[in-house]
């Protein structure tokens, strides 16, 4: 390979060798000292030191003191993985006058002494580790980061209460943003909620303002009934396709005066309606709630018979003076460029049929939690009243917390809602109904400005508190007391005894799961999720809203189950990250690109159909490949491909590879 | 497909119907069943409770035998009807592939018996063939009487859901229910399809045993049910020997016959009552065969 020439007095390198303690976190299973006289027997070596901390001040000096002294030009830090502190000892070289590529990290804690149980067999894999290192960093040469331009426009995929807060934070800062919701509407589970814990403010009061803030801003581009359909390109440089799902109402023109809906052939709703939770029903064409946004009609193309036989008399059509029916559009795939992306797509509420003995869809008068928001909201089905199926008020109420939440055969998290959301419905359904109403709790969480106060007044109220997990709830009555009733069977680890407690009406206050498609979602964005489905942060406490892949960011319940204070605030960080992204106007990319060694290539193109970023051009004249380093991104997939070894890639050159290798098996 | 039938100890003796109405239904279904040459006991309840490796050794048995016995066809299909063997030999087929130590004595114990157990075996319930693997047409189609107007209470137990709910919910299960249903019965719905039938306490304490089971009949009688269908030697045995005592305890008449969920198909398929063992139930079915669709009782 062409050998570039390497910073060293005497033409032989001098490698630092520098290991560290990470307090007991390394030397708990490390002999540091015995790995340290390893090093300085490997060749090149002519420095070997260890130290406490070595992301401390005084351990990058002690890098920066040898470097300036001339004793090493060349390091590397036994330590933990350079996900963690790659850039530390990178901007550590450069303030010492070093070229930061001619540094590596061998990962001894999160790759050894965090999963390696034997000290001795932990000692032995971290020297065989810095002899790898060793061995590849007298191949390193200095390499420059290239700069590049990063687009200002956000894209935020989600309407819900997160990706709202976002937006209109985004915009209001002066950015563009594409602000993406699969359905119909934005506002998301909390335009669904009637009232917020703990303060019991109206939930669609404190919503609405927000989504026509977004509908009117003239910096939001709002995209309902969409989604992302893929992405490409990298941070700061995002191209993104969004796919406009037909709605059959043109959206410039429909003014939201529901006299399609009114005039529709079917007089009756036919279907369950989405927003109702199913408590309802809606006709085939519908404006999903009085305040969605934008307000526009929509036709459903499941219930809509003349969009599934086309045969139907279209008064929806003859009613609409805008004329603004089309029952002629199609799918549309809207393609931006943006440079950074925040996701805010939320949850979805546990499914009760999974817990069979729970009795939800076998017995009428049980129903879940969002059923119930929805019921005792005044726009609701009910207009706010809560009756049982046979429209009575229910005299006694049980809420059962925990369902598909701390529960090892479901969900083993915690939910972090469902206490306060179910003492909100307690307090509701007792104010509505004046009915006894029964907690069923394992612990009760509150611990939310306000919340445990919140607590103390349902304490006050005279609502009941059941300290255990139900087993079961069923129409198995014992005594006369029970006939005719729902019977909750439950612990009461309180007291010490099994209670039964016949009740009018259950409600089940599930828990929050990731969406179905949330796989597919992180697939396309190039995120990771944790084991539960929720998206992955890149540091759960230092880096909450940022993703491993730069330029993507999170916010709300997509990452973990969130209130909505805590949702609100998410969603504002990752706005923020992601102007300080884009008003830095540039983003540094790696120099890991590829390139071709002239002499070895045969001009046989194989490179330049596989490269995905149509970095690789053809030289006719010289009949050879030249890889555009401001394209590469190193993945290196040219580099693999290259049948005679001309494609090489800074960082990952076959000899460095090689030579990284050769100091594992030759320590062995 | 061929199935090798694992009978336990139950199904020689106090389950001889469940046995008998068992072949004969698959019999008439056509299903091949080949009883497990030289089987052993399945190591359940008392021998687990004292000695789990033992028990384990004695499932194991049972499995390298079957495999010999299914020669070079991919996995034994072992058919198990009674409740605690199957739980039994589930379980051991669970702690066999998942605990390694356990394993390597398993394998050395049956070593020494000159036998080897290479995971090629299906635990499986009757149940869970007659509904998953044999075509619901198949059965319609073999139903000569069906079991019009007669109110069913499907009972399951314990130990066929749980803790493993491999073919069915572990606390509303519904394969017998289906099963019923294509009979042309009529299922009644009792939440307390998979309550304690009393298990061996009914031998061991008494009065809490005979309660757990009378618990289980008074609220069937209650919704209605004509019969009891079971799917487990004890719970049958429980449910029907101590009705009388039952009667005398708590005042209440219950005369409620309780059956094997396999002698219910045999009746609907038309089959000789000797050959289901119905000669050896305690309280006679003949009055509930005898009701016609809208609870009409005829002479038989």
């Amino acid at each position: 390979m062409s050998t570039a020439k390497t910073p060293s007095s005497n033409g032989k390198p001098k490698v630092g060798v520098y290991v560290c303690h990470c307090g007991i976190n390394i030397a708990g299973k490390v002999n540091v000292q015995e790995t340290v006289d390893f090093a300085g027997t490997l060749p090149n070596v002519t420095v070997a030191r260890e130290y406490k901390f070595m992301c401390s001040d005084p351990g990058q000096e002690l890098i920066q003191k040898d470097l300036r002294e001339g004793l090493v030009d060349r390091v590397v830090v036994a330590s933990c993985s350079p996900l963690m502190h790659e850039p530390t000892f990178r901007r550590a070289m450069i303030a010492a006058d070093a070229n930061p590529f001619l540094f590596q990290m061998a990962n001894i804690r999160e790759h050894v002494s965090w999963v390696t149980p034997d000290k001795g067999a932990a000692t032995e894999k971290s020297k065989a580790l810095i002899a790898a290192a060793v061995a590849r960093i007298v191949l390193h040469k200095p390499l420059e980061k290239t700069r590049v331009p990063v687009n200002s426009n956000a894209l935020v995929v989600g309407g819900g209460i997160a990706g709202i807060h976002a937006a209109l934070t985004l915009a209001d800062a002066g950015r563009k943003v594409y602000l993406v919701e699969k359905e119909p509407t934005i506002g998301g589970h909390m335009a669904k909620f009637d009232k917020t814990f703990p303060t019991l403010d109206c939930s669609a009061c404190i919503l609405t303002p927000k989504m026509s803030a977004v509908r009117s801003h003239p910096n939001i581009t709002l995209w309902t009934y969409s989604e992302v359909a893929g992405v490409e390109g990298f941070v700061g440089n995002f191209n993104v396709k969004v796919r406009r799902k037909p709605r059959y109402v043109k959206e410039d023109l429909c003014v939201g005066c529901y006299e399609c809906v009114e005039a529709c052939v079917f007089k009756k709703g036919v279907t369950k309606d989405e927003f109702n939770v199913g408590l309802s029903k809606r006709r085939p064409i519908y404006i999903p709630f009085p305040q969605a946004t934008p307000l526009v009609a929509v036709i459903d193309p499941e219930s809509c018979v003349q969009i599934k036989r086309n045969k139907c008399k279209k008064t929806c059509v003859d009613a609409c003076e805008r004329g603004a029916i089309d029952f002629d559009q199609k799918e549309e795939i809207k393609e931006v460029e943006v440079g950074a992306i925040i996701l805010a797509t939320g949850f979805k509420t546990f499914d009760a049929r999974r817990i069979s003995r729970y009795g939800y869809g076998k017995y009428p008068n049980i129903y879940t939690s969002l059923e119930v928001e929805r019921m005792v909201n005044a726009a609701g089905p009910t207009g706010g009243e809560v009756h049982l199926k046979n429209g009575e008020k229910p005299r006694t109420v049980g809420i059962v917390h925990c369902v598909g939440s701390r529960d090892s055969r479901t969900n083993a998290y915690c939910s972090r809602v469902c206490c306060m959301y179910s003492l909100k419905l307690a307090h509701l359904i007792k104010e509505r109904t004046g009915a006894e109403v029964y907690n069923f709790y394992i612990d009760m969480r509150t611990p939310g400005k306000g919340y445990e106060e919140f607590y103390e007044k349902l304490l006050k109220e005279n609502v009941h508190f059941i300290r255990g997990r139900v087993a079961e709830i069923s129409d198995w009555a014992t005594i006369p007391e029970e006939e005719g009733k729902l019977v909750i069977r439950a612990e009461d680890t309180l007291v010490g005894a099994v209670r039964r407690i016949p009740v009018d009406m259950v409600v089940l206050s599930v828990g929050l799961e990731p969406h179905d498609d949330a796989d597919d979602v992180r697939r396309k964005f190039n995120i990771s999720c944790s084991h539960e489905g929720w998206f992955l942060e890149r540091h759960p406490k230092l880096a909450p809203v940022s993703t491993f892949t730069d330029g993507v960011f999170l916010a709300g319940a997509c990452q973990g189950p969130k209130d909505i204070p805590d949702s609100v605030a998410q969603a504002g960080a990752a706005a923020a990250e992601a102007l300080a992204l884009i008003d830095k106007g540039y983003v540094e990319l790696e120099p890991n690109t590829a390139y071709v060694q002239e002499e070895f290539c045969s001009g046989c193109k194989t490179c330049v159909a596989l490269c995905p970023y149509s970095a690789i051009s053809f030289n006719v004249e010289k009949n050879i490949s030249s890889v555009n380093g401001a394209l590469c991104k190193g993945c290196g997939t040219c580099v693999a491909a290259c049948p005679s070894g001309a494609l090489q890639q800074n960082l990952f050159t076959d000899e460095q590879i090689l030579h990284e290798i050769e100091g594992v098996i030759s320590y062995v | 497909m061929s199935y090798i039938y694992y009978p336990g100890c139950s199904l020689k003796s106090t389950g001889r119907a469940y046995e008998e109405s068992l072949l004969a239904v698959f019999a008439a279904l056509d299903i091949p069943l080949k009883e497990l040459e030289d089987w052993n006991c399945c190591g359940a309840t008392a021998y687990m409770s004292i000695s789990e490796l033992k028990a384990f050794a004695l499932s194991a048995r049972n499995f390298a035998l079957a495999e010999r016995q299914n020669g070079e066809e991919d996995y034994a299909e072992m058919v198990v009807p009674c409740a605690a063997c199957y739980l039994g030999l589930n379980k051991a087929h669970r702690y066999l592939a998942e605990y390694p130590e356990l394993r390597k004595k398993i394998d050395r114990a049956l070593e020494a018996g000159g036998l080897k157990y290479n995971d090629k075996v299906h635990v499986r319930h009757p149940l869970d063939i007659l509904v998953n693997d044999i075509p619901a047409e198949k059965i319609t189609s073999q139903v000569k009487k069906p079991l019009e107007g007669i109110k069913v209470a499907c009972y399951y137990g314990c130990q066929l859901v749980r803790p493993y709910a491999d073919f069915d919910d572990s606390h509303n299960p519904q394969t017998m229910d289906k099963l019923i249903k294509l009979l042309g019965g009529e299922v009644v719905d009792w939440p307390l399809k998979t309550r304690c039938c009393g298990g061996s306490l009914t031998g061991t304490v008494q009065d809490v045993g005979i309660r757990l089971s009378y618990v289980l009949l008074a609220e069937a009688r209650k919704r209605g049910c004509d019969i009891v269908a079971t799917a487990c030697p004890l719970c049958q045995f429980n449910l029907e020997c101590y009705q009388k005592r039952m009667s005398n305890l708590y005042g209440q008449e219950l005369n409620l016959p309780v059956l094997y969920f396999t002698q219910l198909m045999g009746h609907a398929f038309g089959l000789e009552s000797r050959k289901l063992g119905l000669n050896r139930v305690f309280i006679k079915p003949s009055r509930v065969f005898s009701k016609k669709e809208g609870g009409q009782y005829v002479n038989s």
